[in-house]
């Protein structure tokens, strides 16, 4: 049923490319009828050699150029279709995965934020490849399989029915054994895959964690214990591997059944002249040639099967919500001067978990922000919302007096300049990386940026300098010096308001103390909304909101909280005096 | 390909046999078109309907041998396929494990893991595909050919043309496609990076405002597989259409020439029959064995990265020494104007480096990020080298002990807390293989871990999932700690392993390891200058060089670094402390 609606789907996508399809069904008959037409001409042409002097040329140099002709034409038709099979599957995987992609950055954070990664990564990748090939698979060989089995029965037919039912009724038996061999196979592979995964789990950790294995002198213990499953494995890997192994010696011993069975009743009709020598050569060659495509279908069945599953795991992605889309021709700013209002909000991430409800806050241009709070106390949440990465639930959030959902997401965006504890980095040049925010800058602003975040000096020593090729993820760069390379961006973009979630966790205390100067030049008549652990940071904040439990509890300045002697106190004592 | 050779050697006889039990059956194979000749050239002509059950029976026959030939084969050849990779992945294992930190990083462990586990599985698969298929394909190909000569001389000579062209277009093909693909592997190995990316920068994307260009990169990135894949396709394309016009063409020869011989009666109609099958067996076998080459190539590639890790030579062989001079009367740990560079052309790590730690001192290391702090603590049980100058323990150089010999001196608490399955006791025990549930329980009640084991309904016995899930980062620290502390070494290296605790707790796990003073000597290594203050022994590094070492006070006055490192962690005890 869901198979059905998915095929409706395919079927929509290979619409685009209905000429190629319409070629394709076209030379598939033609190959497939000339195949089959060839060994018949084969056959006659043996007719005509009877024996001694008694062969006819005349009649033999037609049909031989008449073969000649046809075997050149089921080439060229076979290569045509192909072509057009190759031409279809790919351009339909490279519209769906395009598709996909598109629809991903068109997706809101609710769905990426709840999905696993592998997942996602799984559903564009992986499943569109194994849809690539089971929709290239179907297209070669189900319909031509069919074809030549339909196609062979009717030659067959045609020619002699007693014959024609000898193929018919041994025929089946080879599927009766392939499937009975795979049935009783499943649990020897499902063993073996077992061990194997618990081999795989013992190499993950010992291997993985080399370097305590080593510390501790646990080498001996951990050989040990890995023969002890990969001799388990060797067992369980020995008997799956050899019972499976069974199924083409016996399909191949039925087959050689039918290839006798119509050779014995082929030659009893050609003494009864029901038929001639060259056709029971014909039969011989369509004995041989009939199992094939069975035994091909049954593949193609299971892959065109499992490449529908794969393809609905991807139109299910597809089909994913996207984000309400922006307003049109709504109100632009054009440099925020940073004043931000937070009136009633209220905002939850699932239904039956409230998070932040009458969420108020008033914030005049060019204040520093500190937010402080225990973990899960709605912090990131906040940024969030400020980033309109997720849409509040009631309220309303609004930058310069202007509802931010009016407001494009790009236009809000622009207005605010972003550091995240998570440093993200793409595998491009370092250049590139730190001129993300502004791919159009010029050499001297991305070196100054670098000197202003105290990267320059590390990325001089880079290899290639700004040119080195990050690899993914910032590759072998420390964790504080991707963090530098992230606050460079920012600072090239020098947006009018700034975001700074934990910028600095990883940066040793020296070069962060150098760091904090260039930021707060950078804070300097901008509205920054700061997350940070370390005290000196937030000691210098206009304002320190105290966050818990999705509420503001406190705000005010370092000295007012502490003389209030509440959570802020609290926290303080706790945490940074010992 | 030797290596393999080495690890077949104890299934020679399964190696052997294998493929002689395959070329059984596939001589059987070989003689079916002649019975079919039989039947038409004698029985058909004959009309003799006993001779066409006869040799009918005997298609039956050759059927069974054959079977019975063939499953042999496959179990021979499955035997020797699993068991080479049964033994190849256990000296694998055993050579990972004589490998120093310095080659595990150079390698990386995640490649590693695919070696030991993926690539053998497909070499596994190469060594059983070929001993069942690479004898059988060539034979049937080649034996098709003698039997055609058997048969009749001139018409064999058109398989003596026919098998060259076959064999130049089906590898001429495969040789043009095989590189292109491993292109396609790549382009698909960028798409697959871009989407991973674009997940997990998903905000900075949007922060930026890059959707559009990064889609922009993606189409092109996706344009340009599909590109690859269709030039690749119409060449690969090719393969049947033309293999099918090669054998055919030789049909109408054979056909040709065939009906000759007849006429002249050297052949009969029969025989032509025979020929002809034989042709159609060639064209089955060379797809085989295409397809066989195809798997080969894709197994050699897996043993040759495999061989690449076999190759690697430990870079550090163990000296004889098992212990050092009496306690007391050296220091523990000296370190003699070591440096150290972990590559050629790197910037040194290490830069002279002299100090040496007495029995019962605590050192503190203090430093920024890649000052050389962990550098320093891991030249202790030598999981590295020096390139300079020598470090000691006991007296005795480290390159002069063998390793459990050093090791078993040391305990070390790595910088990320890692756990192994199995259960809390297990995991306890690696620091000490005998110890008793009472000097486990000591040492959780240093490490401030015993509530952990206490809160847990089967104590010890508590199992610990892989990787230590079902524990908190503070948790597992804790346990990292004890572990270390179960063997009672002489040497204790806490490499920054504080930083998942809290504070508090923090500051009692270094009162109780004060307290314990059992004359180990302690290194602390953190960036936390609260931590390491209260250390006998300071030592403050500075880009790999040491800019001072002290006591706290001592370099509060004199070393600026550590002033600033101080004053930049300005804790509300720190300022009390100096401003009183």
């Amino acid at each position: 049923m869901k198979h059905k609606s998915t095929l409706k789907r395919v079927l929509h996508y290979i619409a685009g490319y209905r000429l190629y399809l319409a070629a394709s069904l076209l030379f598939a008959v033609l190959t497939v009828a000339l195949t089959l037409y060839a060994p018949v001409l084969t056959g006659d042409a043996i007719d005509y050699m009877i024996g001694e002097g008694r062969v006819d040329f005349g009649a033999l140099t037609v049909l031989l150029i008449r073969l000649g002709v046809v075997i050149g034409a089921t080439s060229l038709f076979q290569w045509l279709m192909n072509l057009c099979n190759n031409h279809m599957t790919y351009k339909v995987v490279m519209d769906v995965r395009t598709e996909a992609f598109d629809h991903m950055q068109d997706l809101p954070l609710s769905y990426i934020d709840s999905h696993p990664q592998g997942d996602i990564v799984s559903r564009l990748i992986a499943d569109i490849d194994q849809f690539s090939d089971g929709l290239l698979m179907g297209f070669t060989q189900l319909f031509t399989g069919v074809m030549t089995i339909l196609g062979t029965l009717l030659f067959m037919l045609s020619v002699n029915v007693w014959i024609t039912l000898v193929v018919v009724c041994v025929t089946p038996v080879s599927f009766i054994v392939a499937s009975f061999i795979a049935k009783s196979t499943y649990k020897m592979f499902r063993l073996q895959s077992e061990t194997r995964g618990e081999l795989t789990g013992l190499i993950d950790e010992m291997v993985g964690n080399q370097k305590v294995v080593k510390a501790f002198g646990y080498e001996k213990e951990a050989v040990s214990r890995f023969d002890g499953i990969n001799k388990r494995l060797e067992k369980h890997s020995l008997r799956a591997i050899f019972f499976s192994s069974i199924t083409n010696p016996a399909t191949r011993f039925v087959n050689s059944l039918v290839y006798a069975g119509v050779g014995v009743a082929g030659a009893f009709a050609v003494i009864r002249g029901a038929l001639s020598v060259g056709q029971l050569s014909c039969f011989l060659s369509y004995a041989n040639q009939y199992t094939k495509p069975f035994n091909e279908i049954s593949g193609v069945v299971t892959e065109l099967q499992n490449a529908m599953t794969c393809a609905a795991r991807v139109f299910e992605f597809i089909d994913e919500k996207p984000m309400t889309p922006d307003a049109e021709n709504g109100p632009q700013i054009e440099k925020a001067e940073g004043r931000v209002d937070l009136s009633d909000v209220a905002f939850s991430y699932t239904k039956d978990r409230e998070l932040i409800r009458d969420l108020n806050l008033h914030v005049e241009p060019g204040q520093r922000i500190a937010i402080v709070g225990p973990t899960g106390c709605g912090k990131s949440t906040l940024i969030n919302l400020l980033m309109r990465f997720y849409d509040v639930d009631e309220g309303r959030i609004a930058v310069d007096g202007q509802d931010i959902r009016e407001l494009t997401r790009k236009n809000l965006r622009e207005q605010y300049g972003m550091v995240l504890q998570e440093t993200w980095l793409k595998s491009a040049t370092v250049r590139e990386n730190i001129a993300y925010g502004k791919p159009g800058a010029t050499e001297e602003e991305i070196i100054e940026a670098a000197k202003a975040s105290y990267a320059h000096s590390f990325i001089r020593r880079l290899p290639k300098g700004y040119d080195t090729v990050l690899s993914e993820d910032g590759g072998s760069l420390s964790q504080g010096q991707k963090q530098l390379l992230c606050i460079a961006r920012v600072m090239l973009c020098l947006p009018p308001m700034l975001i700074l979630d934990e910028a600095t966790s990883s940066i040793d205390t020296r070069t962060e103390l150098k760091i904090q100067d260039a930021f707060a030049k950078m804070m300097e008549g901008r509205t920054s909304f700061i997350v940070a652990h370390r005290l000196s940071t937030i000691k210098e904040a206009d304002r320190i909101l105290v966050m818990r439990d999705g509420q503001i509890i406190e705000q005010g300045t370092h000295e007012s909280l502490l003389e209030e002697n509440g959570f802020y106190a609290e926290l303080y004592n706790s945490q940074w005096a010992v | 390909m030797g290596r393999l050779l080495h690890f077949m050697r104890d299934y020679r006889k399964e190696s052997i046999l294998g493929p002689l039990f395959k070329l059984l059956e596939a001589s059987f194979e070989l003689f079916v078109p002649l019975v079919v000749a039989d039947i038409i050239d004698v029985g058909i002509a004959n009309r003799d309907s006993g001779y066409v059950l006869g040799r009918g029976g005997i298609l039956i026959l050759l059927g069974l041998i054959g079977l019975a030939s063939s499953i042999t084969a496959q179990y021979f050849a499955a035997k020797a396929a699993v068991g080479c990779s049964t033994q190849m992945r256990k000296a694998l294992f055993e050579h990972l494990n004589s490998f120093s930190y310095k080659e595990l990083d150079s390698i990386g462990t995640s490649t590693l893991i695919t070696r030991i586990t993926s690539d053998i599985n497909q070499v596994q698969t190469g060594v059983n595909l070929v001993l069942r298929l690479f004898l059988r394909s060539p034979f049937i190909v080649f034996g098709a050919m003698i039997m055609a000569f058997t048969i009749d001389v001139k018409c064999a000579l058109i398989f003596l043309g026919v098998i060259p062209i076959l064999f130049v277009v089906v590898f001429g093909i495969m040789g043009i496609t095989i590189p292109v693909y491993r292109k396609v592997q790549g382009q698909l190995d960028r798409v697959l990076l871009h989407v991973r990316e674009n997940l997990s920068g998903v905000r900075v994307v949007r922060a930026f405002n890059r959707q559009k260009d990064e889609q922009e990169t993606f189409h092109a990135d996706s344009a340009a597989l599909m590109k690859t894949q269709l030039f690749v396709g119409k060449i690969s394309a090719l393969l049947n259409p033309l293999t099918y016009a090669v054998i055919n063409g030789a049909v109408i020869l054979l056909v040709w020439t065939g009906g000759k011989q007849v006429d002249s009666g050297i052949l009969t109609q029969g025989q032509v029959v025979a020929l002809v099958n034989y042709m159609s067996q060639i064209l089955v076998e060379l797809i085989k064995l295409a397809n066989l080459i195809v798997n080969v190539t894709r197994s050699l590639a897996c043993l040759s990265r495999i061989n690449s890790v076999f190759d690697q030579e430990p870079g550090m062989r163990e000296g004889t020494c098992a212990g050092g001079e009496p306690a007391g009367t050296v220091p523990c740990v000296e370190f003699r104007d070591v440096s150290m560079i972990y590559q050629e052309g790197a910037e040194a790590a290490l830069e002279h480096v002299s100090f040496q730690a007495w029995p019962g001192e605590t050192i503190g290391v203090i430093g920024g990020t890649g000052s050389g702090k962990s550098t320093l603590v891991n030249l202790i049980p030598r999981f590295y080298d020096t390139s300079e100058g020598s470090v000691l323990v006991d007296g005795v150089d480290v390159r002069n002990y063998t390793f459990q010999g050093l090791r078993q001196r040391v305990g070390v608490v790595p910088q990320k807390a890692v756990l192994f399955s199995g259960t809390i006791r297990d995991n306890l025990r690696w620091g000490k293989k005998d110890a008793s549930d009472e000097e486990i329980l000591e040492a959780l009640k240093t490490a401030q871990g015993l509530e952990i084991v206490e809160k847990k309904e089967k104590g010890l016995d508590e199992e610990i999932l892989q990787g230590g899930r079902n524990l908190s980062g503070g948790q597992r620290q804790r346990l990292t700690i004890a572990r270390a502390l179960v063997r009672d070494p002489e040497i204790l290296i806490l490499d920054d392993s504080a930083s998942a605790l809290d504070f508090a707790t923090d500051a009692r796990l270094r009162k109780a390891l004060r307290e314990k003073k059992t004359g180990s000597a302690v290194f602390l290594v953190s960036q936390r200058a609260a931590t390491v203050r209260q250390a006998d022994k300071i030592i403050v590094l500075d880009d790999g060089k040491v800019a001072g070492i002290g006591s706290h006070e001592e370099l509060y006055k004199n070393c600026e670094v550590y002033r600033e490192i101080c004053l930049s962690q300005a804790s509300a005890e720190e300022e009390k402390a100096h401003e009183a």
